[in-house]
């Protein structure tokens, strides 16, 4: 169990939020152009990273918004929050 | 020659008031080379070992684990054993694991604790009617025991569940596989461990692996905490953490780990003599030999590897357990805990090969591994002595997610992941 920092709402019980997985994965361009394995990359094969990870999750029992959130995957600790379409913190 | 476990030496031992038990498995140091190295000391890591050694006459076997044997998700999950999934690919797969279990105990001379007490998984629904009625025909048609209960066979096999009509979502109907159940989840590890140990396994405990050297296209060796191993056969079976092994060869795998929860009871009399899993109204439970009610239910639904999990989670699953048996509503929980799966796209495992010559994933059970710990490490070890899967495996490759040809079990498997 984390508090999460809606940008919008501001911070609330996790539970209150849906995970949406790894962030910043971008949708092809051409998907027409793809080869099988470039298929295979974007939709299945996921970083899964052990410390910070970059990730999606939508306040669904809230705003119903997505944002991104910087979250150590080894303690569940949340280093930054910001909102779609900004890129991530460097530190 | 270990010395074989039985009544006898079971009496021998109680006049030394079990002081004196020969050790079940040596605690070497790692050599500088082996034929092949196992990266997990779980129950299908150490499976795994024991197979290659028995079947395939692999000489020269090490079993690398970061913490202790059986530490991991082999000693978290809440032991329930069957076969009854939908699909003919895993119906192959868990029926030959079954199998493997009905023999077990005498096969490692090492009783696992295996008990054919039954499965029963509970239809709330006209839809879970149909569903669970279509998998016991698929399941008859691969050879696997089924059978579909109706509410009043579901009430006498087992009476304690509240099939009221009046309830949220009531009982319309089950099915039941009676070779399925539960085994002593320890037990395996162990056995597997000391049978391993016995034809010359070395099992090399708080050993973690902090890099995998490679040469082009194929594997020289891992890095550990004990110093560099030089081996050319790598098979990884880290459950969780198989994402971060994977990362040190440069691969990406398609997982994500999540924590999963289980928790128990405080230890009552004989009430539950069989395993019942509902889908719709989301929870599961048995009782252990202890008398401690083992429940279980659904994981997080974000990224972690903290083995813990969130309380709503907890308390999703007491709410169901008490719409389904309102008789444990004054009873305690002495014990909670998360372990962390790797789940797949289609939640079905990976026991494949690799891009990497020498290097070879078992990964991918995620909420339901451990009924498969044995068939799972024999044909792991298939793979890994032959560099070519085995038929029962072939459809489980990690080439699967480029071809689209995915074991989509999800919410066919007769449980929701």
């Amino acid at each position: 169990m984390f508090l999460i920092n809606c940008p919008y709402c501001g911070e609330r019980e996790q539970s209150e939020f849906k995970a949406g997985g790894e962030a910043h994965i971008v949708r092809p361009k051409q998907p027409t152009e793809l080869s099988d394995d470039q298929w295979a990359e974007y939709l299945f094969m996921r970083k899964n990273i052990k410390g910070i990870q970059f990730e999606r999750w939508i306040h669904i029992h809230g705003c119903r918004k997505w944002f991104n959130v910087a979250r150590d995957t080894s303690n569940d600790v949340i280093k930054a929050v910001y909102k779609m379409g900004e890129k991530p913190p460097t530190n | 020659m270990k010395k074989k476990y039985s009544i006898f030496s079971l009496i021998k031992n109680a006049f030394s008031y079990h002081e004196n038990w020969e050790k079940a498995w040596k605690d070497p140091e790692p050599k500088k080379e082996y034929d092949a190295v196992i990266v997990g000391g779980g129950g299908h890591g150490l499976a795994t070992a024991y197979y290659l050694a028995k079947k395939h006459n692999v000489k020269n076997i090490a079993v690398v684990e970061k913490g202790w044997i059986g530490g991991g998700n082999t000693g978290r999950n809440t032991t329930i054993i069957r076969s009854n999934y939908l699909w003919d690919a895993s119906a192959g797969l868990y029926d030959h694991a079954l199998k493997i279990w009905e023999g077990l105990s005498q096969e490692l001379n090492y009783n696992v604790m295996f008990s054919q007490r039954g499965v029963m998984n509970l239809a709330h629904n006209l839809q879970d009617v149909r569903d669970l009625k279509r998998r016991t025909h698929a399941n008859r048609l691969n050879g696997i025991d089924a059978v579909y209960l109706n509410t009043e066979e579901v009430k006498k096999f087992c009476p304690i569940i509240n099939t009221s009509p009046n309830i949220r979502y009531p009982v319309l109907g089950g099915t039941l596989q009676k070779r399925a159940g539960t085994a002593r989840h320890d037990a395996v590890a162990w056995g597997y461990a000391r049978g391993a140990d016995e034809m010359g396994v070395d099992i090399i405990q708080n050993c973690e692996v902090r890099g995998i050297k490679r040469n082009g296209d194929s594997v020289e060796g891992i890095e550990t905490t004990k110093g560099f191993i030089k081996t050319k056969k790598i098979g990884v079976v880290a459950a969780g953490h198989s994402s971060v092994i994977a990362n040190m060869a440069g691969l990406k795998l398609p997982l994500e780990s999540k924590p999963l929860q289980a928790l128990v009871s405080e230890p009552v009399k004989p009430v539950i003599d069989t395993v019942v899993m509902s889908n719709a109204v989301h929870a599961y439970i048995s009782q252990s030999d202890k008398g401690e009610l083992v429940i279980g239910a659904g994981t997080d639904d974000y990224i972690s590897y903290s083995q813990k999990g969130s309380h709503d989670i907890v308390e999703g699953t007491l709410n169901a357990i008490l719409e389904l048996y309102p008789i444990f509503s004054r009873m305690r929980m002495l014990r909670q805990w998360g372990g962390i799966v790797d789940i797949c796209p289609d939640a079905s495992p990976i026991i494949s090969k690799t891009t990497i010559k020498g290097l070879y994933f078992n990964c991918g059970w995620g909420t339901g591994g451990f009924k498969a710990t044995p068939g799972s490490g024999d044909l792991f070890a298939h793979t890994i002595a032959n560099d070519e899967p085995h038929k029962l495996n072939a459809a489980f490759s990690l080439n699967r997610f480029v071809s689209g040809d995915l074991v989509d079990e999800h919410g066919a498997a007769a449980v929701a992941h």
